[in-house]
């Protein structure tokens, strides 16, 4: 069973249902320990970094703990920024720090934030969670704040400047847009990420 | 870069598509579930279900059909009509929906966008505003187009980002149903004084009216009815046009 992690940060019927398409249940955990049995965690969420507080230190340890022991991470939207070790959206607030760098606001250049609709996707590099993704693929973003673009970043998107849009070290994976809201792509991406499980 | 977004509206009542003339005269265009999945293989980029009768009527827009459309769709889906209370978005969201859409409520309660912005982040919030010109002014009219709201339009706009609306539903009621193009000024005037994307609505007749309202109007987004509907065009016949004219669109 994969993991679910419900943080109250947005709703969770959308990834749940994309999963289910795909044939996979996935379980909402109500504590920490239960992570213990979990085959893979996902980290969704929309909105504000702070909504991560909700999953204090004994949230981080035990998915880091899981995580330590091979099993496939994959965070969405705020799930992915929150892979890395934090954010100027809420500074106090430690991020997973699995990848490095700090998430910050993208800027008004000219675009209007937030960052709402259907964007393509430019490959950095190949990895297991772009299987089969097309190179003109575009996906369904909405957000204001970014992750950095590192040696981590699979792909890059652009909106006034470039921003990490899929990342990927091993088998912990982020994605800034909604696979479960991005069509055929976004489920690609899930089938993707349940290959790495299963 | 960012594509400009065709939405297809599904104005539903008593779990049928309908779709008026300048708010009335309804006719039957068949059933949502149906035709959200021709728009999905078609390429629309995002749906919206809106009960049209329901503020009158008081009635919740329909649960069964949101999940009807949700059940396979996996692209973004707004609801609206009816939303009155926090409540009422409660059962849209749970029922699948990723937006819900406000309008006469929003302007009668307004801390009511800053209350579900709170609870389901400012992306799910998107405020409807029905405008129609009087004179040089844009005034907002409620209740599916029928009372004044005595705001004006820009100024509403603002007003509902400051309150944490994710983005703006702008129709023109004067163009609404009419085929005769989008109201590129009324579009232009919203979309330079707020930050937040504006979906333009009302008038789309020709792909023409759709290049029209993405360069002149500046709208982030389109929404149409009817002329998708009938077949009049198909989606991807409306994105290659844009796409041919230097318009960025998923296709």
């Amino acid at each position: 069973m994969i993991a679910l992690i419900d943080y109250k940060a947005g709703n969770l019927t959308s990834v749940r249902k994309a999963f289910g398409a795909l044939g996979a249940q996935l379980f909402t955990p109500e504590r920490a320990d239960e992570l213990a049995s979990a085959d893979a965690i996902v980290v969704p969420g929309v909105g504000h970094f702070a909504a991560t507080k909700t999953l204090g230190p004994e949230w981080i340890g035990a998915i880091l703990a899981r995580v330590g022991e091979g099993r496939p991470l994959l965070g969405i939207c705020l799930g992915m920024q929150w892979l890395f070790e934090g954010s100027e959206e809420s500074p106090e607030l430690p991020g997973l720090g699995l990848l490095n760098g700090r998430c910050y606001r993208l800027p008004a250049d000219n675009v209007k934030i937030p960052h709402v609709g259907w964007n393509s996707l430019a490959f950095e590099h190949r990895n297991s969670i772009v299987d089969d993704v097309s190179d003109d693929a575009q996906v369904y973003f909405t957000h204001s704040y970014v992750a950095p673009v590192t040696g981590d970043t699979v792909a890059v998107t652009s909106h006034g400047s470039p921003f990490a849009s899929i990342v990927q070290r091993g088998h912990v994976a982020g994605v800034q847009f909604h696979p479960e809201k991005s069509g055929d792509v976004g489920l690609q991406v899930l089938r993707n990420f349940l290959s790495m499980v299963f | 870069m960012l594509s400009k977004r065709i939405i297809a509206c599904l104005d539903v009542r008593d779990g049928q598509v309908v779709k008026g003339i300048n708010f009335e005269g309804l006719r039957a265009a068949g059933d949502p579930a149906e035709l959200a999945r021709r728009y999905n293989v078609e390429g629309i980029d995002e749906l919206v279900i809106l009960d049209i009768t329901a503020t009158l009527e008081r009635r919740r827009a329909l649960a069964d059909t949101i999940r009807a459309v949700a059940r396979e769709l996996f692209i973004p889906l707004a609801v609206g009509g009816g939303i009155r209370t926090e409540a009422d978005a409660a059962a849209a969201v749970d029922a699948g929906a990723d937006k819900v859409s406000l309008n006469t409520a929003a302007l009668s309660n307004p801390s009511l966008i800053t209350t579900l912005a709170e609870r389901y982040g400012s992306q799910a919030v998107l405020v409807a505003i029905d405008a129609k010109w009087e004179g040089d002014r844009a005034a907002v009219y409620v209740r599916s187009g029928s009372t004044p709201g005595h705001r004006d339009a820009v100024e509403w706009a603002k007003e509902a980002e400051d309150r944490g609306a994710g983005e703006i539903l702008l129709t023109s009621i004067d163009r609404d149903g009419t085929k005769i193009g989008f109201d590129c000024a009324l579009t232009a005037a919203v979309s330079e004084a707020v930050s937040i994307p504006v979906i333009a609505s009302g008038g789309a007749g020709t792909l023409g009216h759709f290049v029209d309202v993405f360069t002149v109007g500046r709208a982030d987004a389109a929404l149409a009815a009817s002329i998708f509907h009938y077949a009049e065009t198909s989606v991807h016949a409306l994105k290659t046009h844009l796409s041919q004219r230097g318009i960025p669109v998923r296709l």
